[in-house]
């Protein structure tokens, strides 16, 4: 029709919107938000040295989460004993201070992970474009808002400049439709998705995950599945906003309130993609055939739903394939045909940016209800925010109650940085997110699955499918 | 940043796709300073034991101890988005990776840090691997003004490269001086997008 605009996706209204100027097809996108954390000691290290300032400091959102210890907080950072693990949390305390960057430090009563505590805050919203120096930078997608990960030269470009030069990628739709089971959750699904697309099956991609299944889903299950967007290799993950979003946004300490959120809520819903807009590819999905899901081996396209066997690498499409599935197995030190709930675990850990919310947490806590943990079980609620809750809940009862360890919030396990640690040899049921060789300790070995998955092989010392247990119970 | 115009190096082929930035970097070694330290980080936990003497590893022994080029397969570089990643390769010697793709976050930082990233077809790339197995520390020769690698057999390969990267590697530049030159751009955007949008901006604690 002449005059009307062409049909545009979320991604692309929110880019084009940011763009400041553009050079040979590369585009310098303004950065509304830069999410820091200990890691990030390189990025200030390359300003020291070239001398460089903060161009907008109080767009920079500092978090100690990698490497603060979860237990003993009373004592603060003098409870790290480890002098290069102290030694992180209080660079970082030091760099935000110089530069004046809002930091959410390891005594401060909103602490928690990076992806954690800015939806928490208010912080994440949308319509922005967001960058972390962290590949699950994704999460934020869940608000529509253009989130990712850079390196450490690219958080030092934008933190001087507030500003990053990006080639512009394709964008992918994920439709899911219908109602996920009895017992699967969002974890399983994304999972799912991964099994199907493949680690490699989002790169070069934003990924948008749109259809009924997403619009029935909250906020915190929402982020869940951006989270692990970067396990497919995608750029970022969206999803549309919606009465979810505003809800969840209401009253939280940087959104907007009065006259301005009405000047806010009428913007935020001119984001969702016009109908007719075009993506470059699309997949889509049944939610009702997902079943609860669990990774066998050493990259998390290797899943499987809970009533699978290992693979057999005789079967494997080709010979590439056969290699991976063999040296999988061989790490993994499983055997073809086994049943995935025959496998036995030593330890389960329940946390992370991708499962430590407070639903992931009373799923959970809806399972410990029902026994008691066989092997060590530790909680890591992802903030204090979400610690004050669950305790407010009594889900910290449940837990202790059930055998399992309620403690501090920060990554923890999920990257084994702060000295919490497999030992080389032990299989760990984990709601994290990657499941690489050696991600939570060296020789240790992870299997991905949702929170009431993970708490369900706590009681029986093995994988388990928790929909039988429930119903059982 | 050290600029990249040719190379011809050695080049170790690895065969495994979805070689991830834990791999290459494993996590613990995140806090190193950057500096030479990162040539013994590099796939750390493949190449030592606990007691730090050396397992069997394709980079450890002659010829691939020396090499300057990674031939690999799809998804190279995908995870974490570390940069401690690159500057293992780098001060391994590495300085150019090949692999049909890479993690998204991996082939920027490569970019960031002088080590080029090329992409090449499946078939190319195996086919390179191929010839590696046949000639043991064969060399390869990269071009990067030409945008070519010239295989063992004397193929030459053409590969795409952005522009602005392949000058900012041709030359060494660095990303914020460049961008400096819109810094005018820059205000007056920040201007318009706080009048549009200033609740994200005034309730700043
Ligand atoms: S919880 Fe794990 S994945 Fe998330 S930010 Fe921390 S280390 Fe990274």
């Amino acid at each position: 029709m002449p005059g009307q605009a062409m049909p545009r996706t979320m991604f692309e209204k929110i880019w084009d919107r940011h763009v400041v100027a553009t050079e040979e097809g590369e585009s310098l996108l303004y950065i509304d938000r830069a999410l820091i954390h200990e890691g990030s000691s390189h990025a200030f290290d390359t300003i020291r040295e070239q001398k460089r300032a903060l161009f907008r400091p109080q767009q920079v959102f500092a978090f100690n989460d990698h490497y603060v210890p979860t237990t003993g907080r009373s004592k603060g950072v003098n409870g790290i004993a480890v002098p290069e693990i102290r030694n992180m949390v209080l660079q970082l305390e030091a760099n935000a201070k110089e530069h004046r960057i809002t930091h959410f430090g390891i005594d401060h009563p909103e602490q928690g992970i990076l992806h954690i505590v800015p939806p928490e805050q208010g912080i994440t919203q949308p319509g922005l474009v967001m960058v972390g120096a962290d590949s699950h930078t994704s999460t934020h997608g869940a608000f529509g808002t253009l989130a990712f990960g850079v390196g450490a030269s690219e958080i030092m470009h934008v933190m001087v400049t507030q500003t990053l030069w990006q080639r512009k990628p394709k964008t992918q739709r994920i439709v899911i439709d219908g109602a996920l089971g009895f017992g699967v959750t969002a974890k399983d699904l994304i999972l799912a998705i991964i099994a199907r697309i493949g680690v490699g099956g989002g790169v070069g991609y934003v990924l948008e995950y749109a259809g009924s299944t997403v619009r029935a889903m909250s906020m915190e299950a929402r982020m869940t599945v951006c989270n692990m967007t970067i396990e497919a290799g995608g750029r970022a993950g969206m999803m549309a906003p919606d009465y979810t979003t505003f809800a969840y946004m209401a009253d939280r300490p940087y959104a907007p309130k009065g006259a301005a959120l009405d000047a806010a809520l009428a913007f935020w819903k001119t984001l969702p993609s016009d109908a007719g807009a075009n993506f470059d590819k699309t997949v889509e999905l049944d939610a009702s055939t997902i079943a609860p899901m669990v990774t066998w081996g050493t990259n998390p396209e290797q899943a499987l739903p809970i009533d699978g066997v290992v693979p057999d690498p005789r079967h494997a499409k080709d010979a590439v394939q056969r290699a991976e599935i063999i040296s999988a197995i061989d790490y993994m030190a499983l055997a073809p045909g086994m049943a995935l709930s025959d496998i036995k675990i030593d330890r389960v850990f329940i946390g992370s940016c991708t499962n430590a919310r407070i639903e992931d947490l009373r799923a959970a806590a809806a399972v410990a209800k029902l026994g008691k943990a066989q092997v060590p079980a530790w909680v890591v609620p992802g903030s204090r925010t979400i610690q004050h809750q669950a305790e407010k809940e009594g889900l910290d009862k449940i837990f202790t109650a059930a055998g399992f360890e309620w403690r501090e919030p920060g990554c923890s396990l999920c990257t084994a940085l702060n000295g919490d640690q497999l030992q080389p040899g032990e299989r760990c049921a984990s709601t994290s997110n990657r499941n690489f060789k050696g991600r939570q300790g060296t020789g240790g070995r992870t299997h991905l699955m949702s929170p009431a998955m993970a708490a369900a092989a706590a009681l029986k010392g093995r994988f388990t499918d928790v929909r039988e247990l429930m119903v059982k119970a | 940043m050290k600029p990249f115009t040719t190379l011809t190096a050695i080049v170790a082929p690895f065969e495994q796709p979805n070689i991830d930035t834990n791999q290459l970097c494993p996590t613990r070694f995140n806090k190193v300073p950057r500096g030479p330290k990162y040539a013994q980080v590099l796939f750390h936990d493949l190449r030592f034991n606990a007691d730090g003497s050396e397992k069997e590893f394709i980079l450890n022994a002659a010829p691939y101890n020396k090499a300057g080029i990674i031939v690999a397969d799809r998804n190279f570089g995908c995870g974490s988005s570390r940069e401690s990643a690159v500057y293992s390769l780098y001060e391994f010697g590495i300085r150019c990776v090949i692999a049909p793709s890479f993690g998204d976050i991996f082939a920027n930082n490569c970019g960031k840090n002088g080590l080029l990233p090329v992409v090449l077809p499946a078939a190319a790339a195996a086919e390179i691997r191929r010839q590696l197995r046949d000639q043991v520390g064969a060399t390869i020769a990269v071009d990067l003004a030409a945008q070519t690698v010239t295989d063992v057999a004397g193929t030459r390969h053409h590969f795409e490269i952005h522009p602005v990267r392949k000058k900012c590697l041709l030359e060494g530049l660095d990303d914020v001086d460049r961008t400096r030159q819109y810094q005018s751009a820059i205000v007056a955007f920040e201007a318009a997008y706080k009048a549009e949008r200033g609740w994200l901006y005034h309730d700043m604690r």
